[in-house]
């Protein structure tokens, strides 16, 4: 058994009430979700918080809903809920994609959408498919609510925007059109994290051309989406030419280190190889709305 | 499709699923696994127990400068705190190893690994004990380590063990086997020479249960009870009673259920030392369990094995001889548990199932600043690395001669009439029938239909790999003549009592660690008695109440106790003949026996059963002169020979030539274990080590940074295999029995992690055929597939 330092605990009652608590006990408190990078950290006494505050009663941050033209998910949401969901699978396979390859049915059990963006782990899949769809974040702090980008949201590795007392709660994604999306990841076994992955969503125009694309990558060093794809691709039919020029500004614009998943010269090859699989399925699939 | 094998149903047990001896016969010991009711070290809570946990070293080579303990000692509920140096005043900061070495329990002098002993914390729980070992200081001098075996005997590599004297290199020993000069001959006339590096990188068991002892020294009487996750109860005791003084009638070592051992759980850990110490030290029961971490980067890993392999051959296709130098990498004390002559295990085994003309091997061990151990997955005393070898070499020269795989083994077999066959190493096999278990296994695969898919599939520019091992083990150690461990004789003893009611008890030395020991040896009485299996109990596991025996390792638990317990079981037979002729009054001699009962010869109606004879000597028969009034007997059996297991496996790969992802699409392994006792638990067997070998070809390895870090200290990074990378198991068999065995049955614990990998690594590389690929090492992860599909493939070590 592995045993963290020690630590006090508290069970927020509300979203405010967990606002509340974190002020309360100041910088060493954190919230825990499902637990799932909080706890192995917290095991191997990587962190050390002294108050850990629950939310796992704020059923309130738990829900799955299409909204008029957004898909709106609470932070509390679990993996499972998102790749069981028959909304998503319509509306972003992306999501439905990466949930099949993150960690395992125990860990999807039980791990959220919310600790998965706070934590903000370059690995983290999901943090690529919200760069990848343009999802807007909800944060809520003592002095009420805000909304941040990706962008605004994300602050380099396990880093972001959210202010010690402040909660994310929900994220929100724009439901547009004759769009669809694909993620994949190359692993060295089920349930690892990537050695890279892939995600891209393509927006098709009425004649068939791109209107809109955007590529992210996991685990190899690029911040957000990557360049130029989007103005590359604009206009264009989809072609197995496009999608090796998309492959190769992907492979340029991320930045791997070597590590025992995989030297820096193969994670460039999986960028530029798995941006052109993750298109080449986005826009099938667009094709196929359009046709549906 | 999984062929299974029929066995008479049982109607006189009135369930056809409950045979009387040998068959599918459902775990006994399952129904408390299932219901979550084993009862593990870490289950065991005794009054007034105490906790204890190790600080270890954050660095592979340091010289130790100091130790301040007074602030973890001032902490509530922390009763002490132990080092190196309160060991020394008690004799005990080194203990032998099970190879004729030293090794550490708490650091004196120096660090020799990451993660080695340095101070033990006593408390009253196991949070307490945890953060006392933060407030422990420890100053250290941190030194160049040795982390490349390849560098270990380079003129100025540090002295990693300058603890022994004279030492001035990182050399443990040199052992060869064959004759070199025959080899060398055979070789200057061969055709056809291949010669390839093949590396066994550095793996680990890493049981479901990690390593644990609860440690009870009563002061009064002066005994010690000691629970222990170990595999091999006896020996450990005989041990404890050698270092640490204490009588060995005044030692008691009970293993109670082990959550899986794989050869981790043979070595003496510091940790249990440690824990008897603690105990003697406050007067109180001391429980110590390792975490994951402790257990991956501490315990007894397995391989790390540099093998230049040489095979020689004539242009048709004759194997004609094998070579082979190997760098043997130790760790920082030489902990493996070979028997005494052979420091390299069994390693010559490596001439496989091909009748050669010459085979020569060199082991050289080294030190290096990584943990002990060597034992172990599955602990098969080095005939995985052999096997792996030569079933990598026999591929590589049928790449060269551009033959079928399958052919050339064919081919080369040792015949079924040259059994028992005396290789060029010194072993002598028991029997096989070689070529019938390879055409089994060809047709389960449907072996030309796949090349036949195969060739289409390159044709499409899709990488297909069928790779075959064919696999021949030497288990069963083994001949007290020649095996012993650290001079305890390989032979295990059987005690068996028949209850006056005709129930009984085996009691074997041997200890399981999931293999299903209660069930097997069971069905073994219940063959020879006629007994069902369910009226036998099998204890097993405690020195207090089974007979002396080395334990269970290298397969060898059927082989030797198995052996033991058929043959005490004869011995009970025999005797109730005497005791039925007395009460059926009639002589021995005109008796005959059928399963379960002794009749008289031309007269079956007349007769007596197993059942009744127990109550009649137990009763008031009359017994005849020098036959006591019980129903019991005991033996040591002492093997005559090894027994030689042996399977023909074929795997199926799929690549993906965009990313390197190697999918085991289909394995077919037909095992040829000779009597089979219990299909089922055979066959659980044979999955389990057919995963194992998935995890070994494909994921696992121990790594270590040139500073001395482990980078497998966690299952982050340590990757073990789940369902989801295996394919449906498609097994099959064969049954050649052994002639010198009491039963015919040669083992089957280690077969499939033993044969497995070369067949897998042996299908990546045929699937890389089109891109020029000839050799791959393990593990084939992704990166490392890709690198060799560009011409840059590296070994992991
Ligand atoms: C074995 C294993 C394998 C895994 N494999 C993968 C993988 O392949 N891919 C992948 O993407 N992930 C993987 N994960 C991580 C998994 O997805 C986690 O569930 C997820 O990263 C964190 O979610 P959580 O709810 O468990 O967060 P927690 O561990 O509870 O929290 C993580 C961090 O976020 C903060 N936090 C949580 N919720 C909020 C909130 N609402 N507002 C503010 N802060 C908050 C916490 O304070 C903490 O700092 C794996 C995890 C494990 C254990």
């Amino acid at each position: 058994m592995q045993i963290p330092a020690p630590f006090d605990y508290a069970r927020a009652t509300g979203v405010d009430d967990a606002i509340a608590l974190l002020d309360r006990h100041g910088p060493e408190s954190r919230i825990i979700a499902g637990g799932h990078s909080l706890l192995p950290m917290m095991k191997l006494r990587l962190a050390r918080p002294e108050w850990l505050i629950d939310i796992n009663d704020l059923y309130e941050l738990d829900f799955l809903l299409v909204d008029k033209d957004k898909l709106r998910i609470g932070a509390l949401t679990r993996h499972t809920a998102l790749l069981e969901s028959d909304d998503i699978a319509r509306l972003f396979p992306i999501i439905t994609d990466a949930e099949h390859v993150i960690a395992d049915p125990v860990v999807r059990n039980r791990g959220t959408i919310g600790g998965s963006l706070c934590q903000a782990d370059p690995a983290e899949d999901l943090s690529t498919v919200c760069d990848v769809l343009g999802a807007v974040a909800v944060v809520r702090g003592p002095n009420g609510d805000r909304m941040l980008t990706m962008s605004e949201f994300h602050r380099g590795p396990y880093e972001t925007a959210l202010a010690q007392n402040e909660i994310l709660c929900e994220l929100q994604f724009a439901i547009r059109p004759r769009t669809s999306s694909a993620y994949e990841k190359v692993e060295r076994r089920v349930g690892d994290w990537a050695v890279a992955a892939a995600g891209a969503s393509v927006t098709l125009a009425a004649d068939g051309t791109i209107e809109e694309a955007a590529v992210g990558l996991t685990a190899i060093g690029l911040d957000g989406t990557v360049p130029d794809i989007d103005s590359t691709t604009r206009g264009q039919k989809p072609s197995e030419e496009l999608f090796a020029e998309a492959g190769r500004l992907a492979s340029l614009a991320c930045d791997p280190v070597a590590d025992q998943r995989g030297p820096i010269d193969y994670k460039r090859h999986l960028a530029d190889e798995l941006t052109r699989r993750v298109l080449r399925r986005a826009s099938e699939r667009a094709a196929q709305t359009q046709e549906g | 499709m999984t062929l299974i094998e029929e066995h008479p149903a049982n109607p006189a047990a009135g369930d056809e699923d409950r045979p009387i001896g040998y068959g599918r016969l459902q775990r006994k010991e399952d129904p408390r696994f299932v219901r979550g009711k084993g009862h593990y070290i870490d289950d065991i809570v005794l009054p007034g127990m105490l906790h204890g946990a190790i600080l270890r070293a954050p660095v592979a080579h340091a010289r130790l400068v100091s130790i301040d303990t007074t602030e973890a000692l001032a902490r509530p509920k922390v009763l002490a705190v132990i080092t190196g140096k309160d060991l020394e005043g008690l004799n005990l900061a080194w203990a032998p190893t099970l190879s004729a070495d030293v090794q550490a329990v708490l650091v004196t002098d120096k660090v020799r690994f990451q993660g080695q002993e340095v101070a033990f914390v006593v408390a009253e729980d196991r949070y307490a004990a945890r953060d006392a070992l933060e407030l422990i200081d420890v100053q250290y001098e941190v030194l160049p380590p040795v982390m490349n075996a390849r560098k270990a005997l380079d003129p100025d590599a540090p002295v990693i063990r300058d603890d022994i004297e004279g030492r001035t290199d990182n050399h443990i020993f040199d052992w060869s086997a064959g004759d070199e000069a025959e080899a060398a001959a055979v070789f200057a006339a061969a055709d056809v020479v291949v010669s390839q590096e093949v590396v066994y990188p550095r793996v680990h068991p890493a049981p479901m249960e990690t390593c644990g002892a609860v440690a009870d020294f009563d002061p009064i009487d002066g005994k010690l009870t000691l629970y222990e996750t170990t595999q091999a109860p006896h020996a450990h005791r005989t041990l404890f009673a050698m270092v640490a003084g204490i009588p060995e009638h005044k030692i008691r070592v009970v293993s109670p259920d082990i959550g899986g051992g794989f050869g981790n759980k043979v070595g003496i850990y510091p940790g249990y030392i440690l824990a008897v110490v603690g105990s003697i030290v406050t007067g109180k029961p001391v429980k110590w369990v390792e975490d994951r971490s402790e257990n991956l980067m501490s315990t007894s890993f397995a391989r790390d094995y540099i093998m230049q392999g040489e095979i020689a051959a004539t242009k048709d296709g004759t194997i004609l001889g094998l070579r082979t130098q190997v760098l043997a990498d130790h760790g920082a004390f030489n902990a493996t548990a070979q028997p005494t002559k052979y420091p390299a295990g069994f390693f010559h085994i490596f001439t496989g199932s091909y009748d050669l003309k010459a085979a020569y091997c060199k082991v050289t061990g080294v030190y290096t600043n990584k943990a002990p151990g060597g034992v172990a997955y599955a602990c098969s005393f080095r005939v995985t690395e052999a096997v792996y070898l030569v079933e990598r070499m026999v591929d590589a020269l049928a790449r060269k001669l551009e033959m079928d795989p399958a052919e050339l083994r064919l081919k080369n077999f040792i015949k079924p009439e040259q059994f028992p066959y005396a290789n060029k190493t010194g072993w002598e096999y028991d029997s096989g029938d070689y070529e019938k278990t390879m055409r089994l296994s060809m047709e389960i695969a449907g072996y030309d239909e796949l090349r036949r898919e195969q060739k289409e599939k390159r044709a499409r520019g899709e990488l297909m790999g069928i790779g075959i091992s064919f696999f021949t083990e030497t288990v069963g150690a083994g001949p007290r003549k020649h095996m012993d461990i650290v001079g305890l004789g390989m032979a295990d003893g059987a005690e068996l009592r028949v209850h006056p009611t005709g129930k009984a008890v085996v009691r074997i030395s041997v200890q399981s660690q999931g293999q299903g020991h209660e069930t097997t040896f069971a069905q073994i009485v219940s063959e020879e008695l006629g007994i069902p299996p369910e009226d036998i109990d099998v204890v097993h596991g405690d020195t207090d109440q089974t007979p002396f025996g080395l334990g269970t390792y290298g397969s060898r638990s059927t082989p030797v106790s198995g052996g033991a317990v058929a043959l005490v079981a004869r011995k009970v037979r025999e005797k109730a003949k005497l005791i039925a002729a007395a009460m059926l009054e009639t002589r021995p001699e005109d008796l005959e026996w059928e399963k379960g009962r002794w009749f008289v010869k031309g007269d079956p109606s007349v007769g007596k059963t197993i059942a009744e004879i127990a109550l009649g000597a137990h009763g008031t028969v009359a017994l005849p002169d020098g036959v006591d009034g019980n129903l019991d007997a005991e033996v040591t059996y002492d093997p005559p020979n090894l027994t030689f297991p042996y399977g023909a496996y074929i795997c199926v790969v799929d690549v993906d030539p965009g990313t390197g992802h190697v999918k085991v699409r289909r394995f077919i392994a037909v095992d040829d274990c000779g009597t089979r006792i219990n299909p089922m638990i055979i066959e659980g067997q044979v999955h389990g080590g057919l995963t194992d070998g998935v995890g070994m070809a494909l994921m696992e390895i121990i790594e270590f940074d040139e500073d001395g870090n482990n980078l497998g200290g966690s299952f982050m990074d340590y990757l073990i295999p789940t369902a989801m990378e295996v394919p449906t198991w498609e097994t099959g068999f064969t049954v050649t029995p052994s002639p010198h065995h009491p039963i015919g049955a040669k083992g089957i614990g280690e077969s499939a992690t033993v044969g497995s990998p070369p067949a897998i690594v042996n299908a990546v590389i045929d699937a890389l055929a089109p891109y020029g690929v000839t050799s791959i090492d393990m593990p084939c992860t992704p990166a490392r597939v890709w690198a060799a599909m560009q011409g840059h493939a590296t070994p992991p070590i």
